[in-house]
């Protein structure tokens, strides 16, 4: 048995990895592609659906790092979004910020904001698992919500806060929004990348598959989960200081908006939860269909029934997301190559194993 | 007298919210599924009853009896066709496809009937009764001995039938249920379209007592699930208790102290909860404690 096994399997036993040429080259193309999208199609409309899809990706990115490598689904990411937005309309009127490209430089202050209070946030969040995290996420959602409506002398209450727009003209207005969050969401994606490499990263995708033996093996799961919730949640501070400035107004109902949750969750599901670009495939085909839906049909609520069948079709047909069906696609690609290989080579190597 | 008014009403609608909050903690006990498209659904049966009322003239407790059938059927179809497929991550899967669900009904209903606000009118809608003081609005009690029978009628069934003996036994461990020869994808879609069910009646109690439309959904789901935590998922005594309880609290604290804060309070609560029970106040210490 054992010399047969040896025998079959060739000396080195295939790479599942794309080669490396190909993946650099198609790296390559996506940031020229991105780089280059606004200029190429420099109609308004179409950079509006660019910087929106742009704000979900590194919303999304940031989402993925806490709950798709943990496994935690949180439905209430919106809170820090909400942060990010507040913080970001409440400080540039505080010190005065004239309009313009300063306003970027809250960007940082907002992201400190939204993981500082992401600190004691998550250790309350993390004291529960499954089900009812999720639904204690989406609890904590509309206490926030409340609070944006209650406390009036801060926030504005149900008249939200306006944000007076930079000056740029209407035709390069969106420019500078689109890069600014290029930078945020490559920044996002390196981030990412490095903690699925890393092995915090490697704890948090052994409490994704079995919780109570990660911690048996002497993973700090608290400790854990608490960093990889404030990580994720300083890049929905990032996403919600982008947002403000450029919608030019902070409501409770839109910036703690629980359908927001939901499209995250949309979006990493059909890119495929807890890989490391599926949820950006899955931000930059959700978000766009989104504002095209909007812009085109000027309701929502077409886009609700188009959304709704969508999801469930994605559910049913591709359940671990578009990423991984790729890569199983590819998998199986490589074992049809080597089964013919091995089928093309000299007869030898198939009469030893034929001999009993 | 103006907190055991709050009291009153706290419980007369405390009891809505305990007849769905019962029907959501079923379908979770019997199939590990979290209905989130609940509160869309309980809409669905309001908007029913509502045009219903208005294009056949039929009084709003009198529509129930082609709602409530329409919409069983309506949970036993989704059980088949949506959730029986769902393979892996039952509880995750299922909550996702059921948001689906809750997003495609909230479309369709906007759609339908425009986002203006509408409310479901009979001729005694208004009406109340005194009794020693305390004001009884008529729909309320109504509403409230409706959802109690309802509550009853639920009791017999799952503890003095056959079926409710299989949908116990499914409860307890649905690997064992099926060894012994339940149906149990059987039992769960009748759960699922008696929890639906329930939502057609809940949503004409809701469209009679408040004014609503498509995107009302998103307060009930947020209240009925944190009375279900709060009660202990897979629990009904505890819903029960939690919906009064949460309701009398909420009412009370808009009387004494201000309305603006009733809700927050009511969120607050299920926090402090958790932080000493993570399991729910009834909850079986299914999920463990960090």
């Amino acid at each position: 048995m054992s010399t047969q096994l040896a025998i079959s399997t060739p000396a080195a036993p295939p790479s599942y990895e794309v080669p490396k040429f190909v993946r650099f080259s198609s790296l390559a193309i996506v940031i020229v592609a991105m780089v280059a999208f606004p200029i190429v199609f420099s109609n308004p409309t179409v950079t509006t659906i660019g910087v929106f899809a742009i704000i979900f990706l590194v919303a999304v990115t940031g989402w993925n790092i806490f709950s798709g490598y943990s496994g935690y689904i949180a439905l209430g990411h919106a809170v820090f979004f909400g942060i990010g937005q507040y913080a970001t309309a409440m400080l540039a009127s505080y010190w005065n910020i004239t309009p313009g490209w300063q306003t970027f430089l809250l960007i940082p202050v907002s992201m400190v904001l939204a993981g500082l209070a992401a600190i004691p946030i998550g250790f309350l969040l993390l004291r529960v698992r499954k089900h009812t995290f999720i639904v204690l996420t989406i609890a904590l959602m509309f206490i926030f919500q409340l609070f944006a409506y209650n406390f009036r002398s801060w926030t504005g209450g149900s008249q939200g806060l306006e944000m007076t727009p930079p000056s740029w003209s209407g035709d390069i207005f969106n420019m500078p929004f689109y890069y600014v969050g290029l930078g945020l969401s490559a920044i996002a994606l390196v981030t990412s990348w490095i903690v699925r490499r890393s092995k915090f990263g490697l704890g948090l995708l052994a409490i994704r598959d079995d919780e109570d033996r990660a911690r048996s093996l002497g993973i700090k799961t608290t400790q854990t989960k608490l960093i990889a919730f404030v990580i994720s949640a300083t890049f929905l501070g990032a996403a919600g200081a982008l947002y403000a400035p450029f919608v030019g107004s902070v409501y409770p109902q839109f910036s703690f908006d629980p359908a927001f949750d939901l499209s995250l969750a949309v979006m990493a599901f059909t890119g495929g939860l807890g890989t490391l670009l599926g949820p950006s495939l899955g931000a930059l085909i959700i978000a766009s269909a989104q504002q095209y839906f909007l812009l085109t049909f000027g309701g929502a609520n077409v886009f609700l029934i188009v959304y709704g069948i969508l999801f469930i079709l994605i559910l049913r047909l591709l359940p671990g997301g578009v990423v991984p069906a790729l890569s199983m696609q590819w998998r199986s690609y490589i074992v049809r190559r080597e089964r013919r290989r091995l089928e093309a080579e000299p007869a030898s190597a198939q009469e030893t194993v034929a001999k009993p | 007298m103006l907190i055991a008014q709050a009291v009153l009403e706290g419980i007369l609608v405390g009891g809505f919210y305990a007849l769905m909050a019962a029907g959501l903690t079923l379908v979770f006990g019997v199939m590990d599924i979290v209905n989130f498209a609940i509160g869309a659904l309980i809409v669905l049966g309001a908007y029913l009853s509502y045009a219903i009322n208005i294009h056949l003239h039929l009084d709003p407790f009198v529509s129930l009896f082609i709602t409530t059938p329409l919409m069983t059927v309506l949970g036993v179809a989704i059980y088949w066709f949506l959730i029986k497929p769902i393979k892996t991550d039952r509880v995750v899967m299922s909550l996702l496809t059921m948001f689906a669900v809750a997003t495609l009904i909230e479309g369709v209903l906007d759609l339908t009937f425009n986002s203006g606000f509408v409310q479901i009118h009979a001729s005694y809608i208004n009406n109340s009764m005194k009794i020693g003081g305390l004001n009884f609005p008529l729909v309320y009690v109504l509403s409230f001995l409706l959802s109690a029978f309802l509550l009853g009628l639920l009791y017999l069934v799952t503890y003095r039938t056959k079926f409710g003996r299989s949908l116990r036994a499914s409860m307890q461990n649905p690997v064992a249920a099926r060894l012994v020869g339940i149906n149990t994808d059987k039992v769960s879609a009748i759960t699922l379209g008696i929890g639906i069910g329930l939502a057609a009646i809940g949503g004409m109690i809701f469209g009679t007592t408040n004014a609503f439309n498509a995107s009302s959904s998103y307060d009930l789901i947020s209240r009925l699930l944190v009375i279900v935590i709060l009660g202990g998922f897979g629990s009904v005594g505890g819903a029960l208790v939690s919906a009064i309880f949460m309701l009398v609290i909420e009412d009370v604290v808009a009387v004494v102290w201000t309305p603006v804060w009733g809700s927050t309070v009511f969120y607050t609560i299920l926090i402090v909860v958790l932080l000493v029970r993570p399991q729910g106040l009834f909850g079986k210490k299914g999920v463990r404690a960090q």
